[in-house]
This record gives C-alpha cells, structure tokens and sequence, in this order.
C-alpha cells in the first residue's frame, strides 16, 4: 500500500477564503490546535474576486439603517425562503465583524467623518456596503491573510482535500489530502472539521467562479451523509464580461449599478423601468428623472429622499430582463445589455470609484468605461445552496462537520443580496470557528482509521494509472458546456431530465480519463478529481431545480414561470445520498418568531 | 480564426526544455486561454498556477518572451504585435524563485517574508477615524496582489540571490502599508534597515515597471521608507536632539 503522513488537530478547516480564514482564526484564539488545508497558495482563493463590498448596517452612511432593516431586505432579497435566525444573526453581527477587520489592518474607504464608508447596492434599503474601491475581497482576504499568519494556525498550501473520515457512528474525524505540488498523500485525524470550500459554478461554461470551485466541499458533505438543501438555486449575476469570448463570465460589479450605471438595451431604452416584480412595486424609482436625483443626491453625499433606480433591483431580477432583452431581439451587439457609467459620472469619479473595472475592460477588451458602455450579461456566480447546517454553530446533520461561507446554505434563501456574501463569511466563519474549537474541548482525539485511509489514497491514485483515456480538459469543458446549455439561468423539465441522463454518461466517462503519470504538480490528475466532485454536485443541482416545480429567485422554471403561492412558498428541498444514489425530500420551512415576522414587508407577494 | 505557435518551459527543478506547441486563435484570447487550451487539448499534464484570469489573485506569474507578466491578462494580439516575425513567443517560469516544474515555481520564501513583517498594532478601541486623504496612501499599497513578478525582476533577488539579507520589493510594499497606515503604532524602522536590508535597494525601478497592479513601488514605498531609515539613523542633528531628549525608542521621526 501507498505511503501517507499522517496528522493531528483539533480542528481543522478546509479552505482559505475569507469563512476559512475567519473560522481558523477564530478556532485557533480559542486555544484549539489549527490547521488550514487549501487548494491554492494563500490569499488566492475565490474571496479576492470579490468587488463591490461586504453589507453591514454600521449605519455610518445613513443612520436611518440599523440590522432589523438589514434583516428585512436579506429575507426580502431570498424571498423568503432564508433561515431566519441566520439572516437575523448576520445582521446583527456583521458590523462588528467589519470594524474587527479595521483593527486587523483593513483599510476601507471613508465616509467625510473619517469612518467606514458605504455603498449602495441592489435589495439594500440604505447604502450598506463597507468597500474598498472596487476590490473589497482583495482587502478582506489579505487582512484575514495577515492576521492569520500570526495567529499559530499550520497552513498546508496547495492540498486538496479528497475524502471525509468518519467513525462507525458516522462522526467526521477527520480527512484525506494529498499535496499538489509533490502528489504526496496525508491523513489528519480532527476533533472537529469545518468545510470553508466556496461554491461550485466552475460547473457552468459561463461563470465568474475561480478554478477552485468544483464543489468540493458540497461533495465531501454529501458523500458523508450529510444533507444538503436549496440545491436549485444558482445565482446567476446579471453583469458579467460578454465580449471577447475568452472573457465571457468576468464579474463586472454591481457597484458600477451602485455608483449610478444604468441598463439599456440596443433601442437604448432603460428596460428595468418596465421589470419591476410585483413584490417590489413602489420601491423604485418610476421615471428616469427620480432615478437621476436619486443618483445626485447620493453622489453628494445626502440622504436620499427619492426612490432608487430600478438597475438595483435584485440580481435575480436584473439577470432575467437581460436575459429577455436578449432573447427577444434587443440585445447588445454580442448578445447582452448595455451597462452605462460613462454618461452618469466623470471620468475621475468613475477611476477613483470603479478602478478595476476600468482596467480590466480597458486591458481585457479594449473598451474605455469613462467614454463608452460596457457590454453584460448573466454569468453563474454564486450557489444558495449547500450544507445544511445549524444557524448558531454551523453545524452540519453530520457531528463534528461543520460547514461557514458558500458551501453553507440557508442565509440567504432563493436569492443572495449582494454584499451579504462578504459579511456571511465573517460573520459565520467565525461563529463555526469558535463552535469546532469548543467542540474539540471535550473529545479525545479520534483514531485514524487505516482501512478508510487506504482506501482514500487508492481512489486518489486510480487516474495515474489509467492509459489512453480522455483528457479531463475535454471532459470537464463538455460538462460545462452541458449544465450552461440545460441546467441554466431558464430550464425546462424536459432538459432537466436529459441532463440528468447526459450526467449518468458523465459519470462513466470520468472513470476513464487519463493525464499522464507524473505525481508533480500534474494539474490534469487534479482535475481528474475535481470533476468526481463537479458530476457529483451538477447531479444534486439539477435534480432539486427539477422537482421545484416554480420560479422563485435563483431558479426559473420556463415552464412554470410563476411564484408558487401554495406549497413551493414555504418548503425547502434537502437533498442527501443514500449509498451511491443521490435523494430528495420537501421538508417545511421554519417561520420567524412574531417579533421578526412584524420585521418583514411580507404585503406583497414574492417573485 | 489562425494558428499560433508557442514555446513553453516542460520539466522539473530547472531541468527541461521549451516545447512547442501549435494550437488554434480566437479572438481576444489571452495567454492563460493559451495554456488551457494546450492542457485541455494536448497535455494534461502540463503545470500552471492560476485562480481569477481576471488580474486579482496574481497566481499566474511567468515570463512571457523574456518578461515577467500575469498570464491571464496578457492579450495575444498584443504579444504577437510585439514578437517579431520571424520569432516563437516563449513562456517560461519566473526565474527568481526554485522551480518545481513546467511554469510553477516554488514561492514560499514570500510567504515566510509575509510572516516576518510584525502585524499591525493599532488602538484597541474600534471605529477608527481617519480620512479618505490618509486611507488612499495606505491602499495603494494593499492593491498588491502577491503574484511576486517584483521580486522576480529585482536584480538583488533575481541575480544576487539575496533572499537572506533583503525582503525585495513586496516586503518594502508591505512594510509601507503598515508605517503608512493612520493608526500603526508599531515602530517598524529598525526592521526596514535591518532585517529586510532596505539598503541593498539601488532604485533602479524595474519593480515599479512590472507592477500589474501600477503600484508605484519606489517612489511610494521604497524611498519614503529609506529617507525614514536615514532619519532615524543618519541624520546627526537628530541624533544629537534624540540623545538629549532621551527619546530614542519614539516615534520621532515620523511625518
């Protein structure tokens, strides 16, 4: 049998983004024993992508904002389908999470007061957004880097993380990894383990995801036992990059909306004028006078008194009327919207403000965003769904796994308000951490079990050692095209069900793929991998959007294009595997408590 | 669209050879498109750091025709323009740092930079104050993105390999973002002359002509942080006010 190091913790977390770094810190203070295991180097995960700023009613920007609205509009924002008690955690903690990362050396823009700006953004009532221009994410992860790295955690850069170990009673005692530099295979033994792995919209062609996100967190879950809900929703961020096609998919912040960009389509007419939901009328601006005040009063730092612009409606709304633009004939040139800020501010504003933007269209497509409009379009960005976890310690259904960030579900509901990401990570990054650090308090460190680790290491060696099989590059690029051809922003039962079939065929098709035998740094055996984990999730994803027989925020059903009232409005699917085979069940969802359901704008009826 | 013909670094710890490789265009694609079609269609196994492809992680570092540059946000129509005719554009990995293989180089002893630098040491009251003014000088510093190709192109580390005695441009950069912040009170002189040698520094600029992130890292970082070293060090009628005035320790010569 193969060689393995082995490994001992009392937690460990999977992961390095802002959740895993947050939970690690958080672990490590609490005295427990902590190592990170991540994909990448540090500071490269999928948090650095991050733009327009992470929500948090500091209030700094308009005292009227405090957390019971920030509560209101996250519920709102997921149509209601949110955990409640986590959506009134995260707005109660989130500002004090963002004034710690001052301390921790965060450097956020100010208000004229000298305190921590912020922006608005779409589905937030007040501006709400702590930001750094238009790299909030970058600021995040190398504050967390940094305090990280004096913190005593152990960091095993550049490992994936394969397989879950569990005891006989299905308890999570730790994992297998192997090393990506040197192909070489570890096994930790952990009290407690809490998943930090992101998302997984590496499973669409047209995405603003980095390479990590395959879903290997939702995986390893779901592979142990433990359930998964809201799987169906994806959300598909309304302004990525279009144009050129190697492109395609860039995030394209939302601030640049924010900032007062506007959305037009190639008549030049402002379509989101004409798409506002019915759970949303009367909360928007209904001429495009009262949406250039509103513009005005913002610039100038005044609390505004007029209605917003409806380009900050919520992303779901804005990604389904490009989408329809586009579809019925009005779209940019290469099949988009047009995304305005030159016409709206000056040249200085939008450089000082949107700088990234402005150098990626600049560098990337030879577009000046001070002189002419951007093209956008919808590009998969985010999952709802995930690890079912419990809303005070992150907690999974499985004892000892717990999951913080992306790869947890139930904050954010059917749609995720941007900016709650950033704060989610935070917020619930440190409260796992600090739950899986208590934890290991009172347990014995757990015994590696040989026969499970072997048999890991075997699974991870298969690829090697296969001849003239696929290239996983091919593989991986068709199961994308597939899920973003029918599994998209708009599906339909009978496209679900082929790509349920079309996954089946995936499935024995990532068993024979081949990438050369070399054990370092060989990124194809890697992907060989990851793909197990991308099939696996793609299955979960499309069998939730097929059984949710409605369109509600991130899922849109063509052929039931309305919000259910009855069942759908208050159920959740949890989803779980029974052996090989992946399950799904409706389960009722928990309603607020009378003193936060009086919190809600529940009148008007969700779409 | 047409055929482009690259050359790229194969082989492990400094051994190996360009290769070339011949795989089709398309328009706006950029370097990192190149490699990814190159593994996805031809060699699996062919190594690469990358995460964004959108120039905010600085994971995919290598030199491209001799310079250092981030993959994903090289335009082939540009590199071709600039090679000429009769010319294969080579990619290779940085040179500074030991290689592992193909364009993957081993970057640790940034990361043990990173952890030398004592973190910041700020009031423990929260909601700092301090205004857009002050906050811009420290941001232009953590728009650093770490994709190292400053350290790879400083002559001290790429040819003097003196990883020993000098913490290279992206220390400077980190050590400026701490002075430079509204609320340090860590006094981190000492530490800019001694132990990450900002001495060894000769102002050549090639840091600041590579920076992807336009960081201006000599006129901003680098020579504030000397005339702080020369203060504090070598200015005599300072020294001579700081021994009578008994304040050695302070934060005197502060601006």
């Amino acid at each position: 049998m193969s060689d393995y190091e082995t490994h001992d913790y009392d937690v460990i977390v999977i992961g390095a983004g802002g959740a895993g770094l947050r939970a690690a810190i958080e672990a490590a203070r609490s005295g427990a024993k902590t190592a990170i295991i991540c994909k990448s180097l540090l500071g490269k995960a999928h948090t650095v992508m991050a733009e327009g700023g992470a929500a948090a009613a500091l209030g700094n920007a308009d005292d009227r904002d405090g957390w019971k609205v920030h509560f209101k509009d996250t519920m709102k924002g997921g149509k209601y389908l949110n955990n409640w008690r986590m959506a009134q955690i995260h707005a109660q903690e989130s500002a004090d999470r963002i004034r710690e990362l001052e301390q921790w050396g965060a450097v956020f823009d100010r208000t004229p007061s000298g305190l921590i700006n912020q922006r608005n953004f779409g589905g937030h009532t007040y501006p709400r957004l702590a930001h750094v221009a238009d790299s909030t994410g970058l600021e995040i992860i190398r504050t967390l880097q940094e305090k990280g790295i004096h913190s005593g955690i152990d960091i095993f850069m550049e490992y994936t993380v394969s397989h879950l170990l569990q005891d006989e009673d299905g308890t999570c005692t730790g994992c297998v990894a192997y090393n990506r530099v040197d192909g070489a295979m570890h096994a930790y033994s952990s009290k407690s383990t809490v998943l930090a792995t992101g998302g997984i919209t590496r499973c669409w062609s047209i995405c603003s995801g980095s390479w990590e996100y395959t879903g290997d967190g939702h995986a390893l879950a779901l592979n142990a036992g433990a359930e998964l809900i809201d799987m169906e929703f994806v959300q598909f961020h309304p302004t990525g990059m279009v144009w050129p096609p190697s492109v395609r998919g860039i995030l394209v912040t939302e601030g640049v909306r924010g900032e007062g960009g506007v959305l037009r389509n190639s008549e030049g007419k402002r379509f989101m004028f004409d798409n506002v939901p019915e759970m949303f009328k009367g909360d928007h601006a209904e001429t495009e006078e009262e949406a250039t005040e509103w513009v005005r009063q913002v610039v100038a730092g005044e609390k505004a008194s007029v209605r917003r612009p409806p380009e900050l409606l919520t992303r779901d709304v804005v990604a389904k009327a490009i989408n329809k633009e586009v579809a019925e004939g009005r779209g940019s040139t290469h099949g988009g919207a047009y995304l305005d800020i030159a016409n709206q501010r000056s040249a200085e504003e939008i450089i000082a403000k949107l700088p990234s933007m402005h150098h990626q269209f600049r560098e990337l497509a030879g577009v000046d965003i001070t002189k002419e409009p951007m093209e956008v379009g919808p590009t998969a960005h985010y999952v709802m769904g995930g690890v079912r976890v419990d809303a005070e310690s992150q907690e999974s259904t499985i004892s000892g796994l717990f999951a913080a960030g992306e790869v947890a579900s139930g904050l954010h509901g059917a749609n995720r308000l941007g900016g709650n990401s950033l704060s989610d990570l935070i917020v619930f990054g440190k409260r796992a951490g600090e739950y899986a650090a208590k934890r290991s308090t009172d347990i014995d460190q757990p015994k590696l079990d040989t026969k499970q680790i072997e048999s890991a290491v075997k699974e991870n060696l298969e690829p090697l050692n296969r001849e003239d099989g696929e290239n996983p590059g091919r593989v991986y690029d068709e199961l994308r095209d597939m899920m973003q051809a029918k599994v998209g922003i708009i599906r339909t039962e009978s496209e679900l069900k082929s790509a349920l079939t079309e996954l089946n065929d995936f499935r024995t098709r990532i068993q024979n793929t081949s990438s050369g035998k070399s054990m370092v740094y060989n990124s194809g055996w890697h992907q060989a991998l990851d793909l197990q984990n991308m099939v696996e999730i793609s299955s979960a994803c499309t069998l939730a959007a097929l059984t949710r027989t409605e369109s509600r925020g991130g899922h849109t059903r063509d052929d039931f294009p309305e919000p259910d009232t009855g069942m759908w409005s208050h159920t959740t699917n949890v989803v779980w595997k029974d052996g090989s085979e992946i399950k799904i069940r409706q389960e009722e969802l928990s309603q607020p408590p009378e003193e936060l359901e009086e919190l809600l704008d529940r009148s008007k009826k969700e779409a | 669209m047409s055929d482009i013909k690259l050359r790229v670094f194969r082989g492990q710890e400094g051994e190996g050879e360009l290769e070339e490789y011949e795989i089709e265009l398309d328009e706006g694609m950029v370097l990192l498109d190149c490699i990814h079609r190159i593994q996805h269609e031809q060699e699996p196994d062919l190594s690469c750091r990358w995460n964004c492809k959108a120039g905010k992680c600085g994971s995919c570092s290598a030199e491209i025709n001799g310079k250092p540059k981030l993959m994903c946000m090289t335009r082939m129509s540009d590199i071709i323009e600039e090679t000429p005719e009769d010319e294969i554009i080579t990619v290779r990995p940085l040179k500074a740092f030991p290689h592992v293989k193909d364009l993957v180089t081993d970057v640790s002893w940034n990361y043990e930079m990173a952890k030398a630098v004592a973190p910041i040491k700020g009031p423990e009251e929260p909601d700092w104050k301090f205004s857009q003014f002050e906050a811009k000088r420290a941001q232009e510093f953590r728009m650093c993105i770490e994709c190292y190709i400053c350290q790879d192109t400083c002559h001290v580390l790429r040819e003097y390999k003196k990883f020993d005695v000098f913490g290279g441009p992206r220390t400077m950069v980190r050590l400026a973002n701490f002075e430079m912040h509204p609320m340090d009170q860590e006094d981190r002189v000492p530490e800019i002359k001694d132990e990450f040698g900002i001495s060894y520094c000769n102002i050549t600029k090639c840091c600041t002509d590579v920076c992807p992130a336009g960081i201006n890292i000599t006129d901003n970082a680098i020579i504030p942080l000397k005339e702080r070293v020369v203060d504090r060090y070598y200015d005599p009628l300072k020294r001579i006010w700081r021994t009578i005035t008994d304040k050695a320790s302070g934060n005197t010569t502060r601006y």
